[in-house]
């Protein structure tokens, strides 16, 4: 956000614009709905507890409705018959929004080359993270999180808008 | 003793059905019946039924897949007795070009999912099964994962949400 900080002793006042003004809102209010349905969910787990603690950067508040959440974080194993739900879970989120795709398995199926793992979300969703890992530390997702708050400060594009990619 | 037992088994087999018990062995002490599969409903009503018998647990049932052999595929049953403490294993090959055998629901009703699943994987079609539709993939899914020439890297189409 480009702010004037006011010199010491003067009234107190900042400029800016009000989408950087939103933007800045919005980056410290990440809701994220964590769509766990493999081993990183427990990384997800470990990034949300104590130790790791990913309230730091202003994203604790986890959704367990997607109308109240803002970031989609899939982590863990999607397969064909899973993944209408998971896009309908999108769907059901409200813009703006995001989508961290965790992990092997999220991002391009993983290991899982076979009949019925979807290899990758991205297949059907708009990623706009995605953290590599099998599973990734807490601190792959921590790093997630800043990404989108980076996004948001520099006003890119999310990954829905270019959505669906054309080749 | 128990192999006196077990061996009982296959012999009233054999002498009941006679040519519709295509081969039998016991290896490792498991008894092992290759049928017909014209009469895999009478053979496994006589095999609940008999008073020495009385298979009344349906432990499995399965498919293979013999990719290259005629008759291609195989369902194979597992047979248990609460009374009688005993197993068999009865198989019954079923040909590629017509991969059809007749439902044991008739028999045991708790047949009736695993018959679901190996119509699901293998595409062997038992005959009047009420529900016979699949059981772990879902309904648009294309062909029948688990036969040997289903191709590894095939994609399913991605289906949406229902409307």
């Amino acid at each position: 956000m480009a702010v004037e900080r006011p010199q010491p002793g003067s009234p107190g006042y900042a400029l800016t614009t009000l989408e950087s003004l939103v933007a800045w809102g919005r980056k410290y209010s990440l809701y994220p709905f964590t769509f766990a349905t493999a081993c990183c969910g427990i990384e997800v787990m470990g990034g949300f507890g104590t130790h790791y603690d990913l309230s730091r950067f202003g994203a604790e508040v986890v959704r367990f409705s997607p109308r109240q959440a803002d970031v989609l974080l899939v982590a863990g194993t999607i397969n064909y018959k899973m993944a209408p739900v998971l896009k309908r879970i999108y769907e059901q989120m409200l813009e703006p929004k995001w989508v961290v795709a965790m992990g092997a398995c999220a991002a391009s199926g993983g290991f899982y080359n076979n009949y019925t793992v979807l290899q990758g979300i991205d297949k059907i969703l708009p990623v706009d993270v995605y953290i590599p890992g099998c599973p990734p530390n807490p601190e792959g997702m921590i790093d997630a999180v800043v990404q989108i708050q980076k996004m948001l400060e520099t006003g890119a594009p999310r990954a829905a808008e270019r959505w669906p990619i054309k080749a | 003793m128990t192999e006196g037992i077990k061996s009982v088994v296959l012999a009233k087999l054999g002498e009941r059905f006679g040519d519709a018990i295509v081969a039998t062995h016991s290896d490792f002490g498991d008894d092992t019946a290759v049928v017909r599969r014209e009469q895999i409903v009478e053979i496994c009503t006589f095999l609940r039924d008999d008073p020495a018998l009385r298979f009344d647990m349906a432990m499995d049932l399965t498919g293979v897949d013999y990719l290259g052999e005629e008759p291609r595929f195989e369902v194979v049953y597992h047979l248990y007795s609460l009374e009688k403490k005993h197993r068999v294993r009865i198989k019954a090959r079923v040909p590629e070009d017509d991969p059809t055998i007749d439902s044991v629901i008739p028999v045991w009703v708790g047949m009736d999912w695993y018959e679901r699943e190996a119509y699901d994987m293998y595409g062997i079609v038992f005959r009047g099964h009420p529900n016979l539709k699949r059981i772990l993939m879902y309904e648009s899914f294309v062909g029948h994962p688990l036969r040997k020439d289903y191709p590894k890297a095939k994609r399913q189409p991605t289906i949406g949400p229902e409307e």
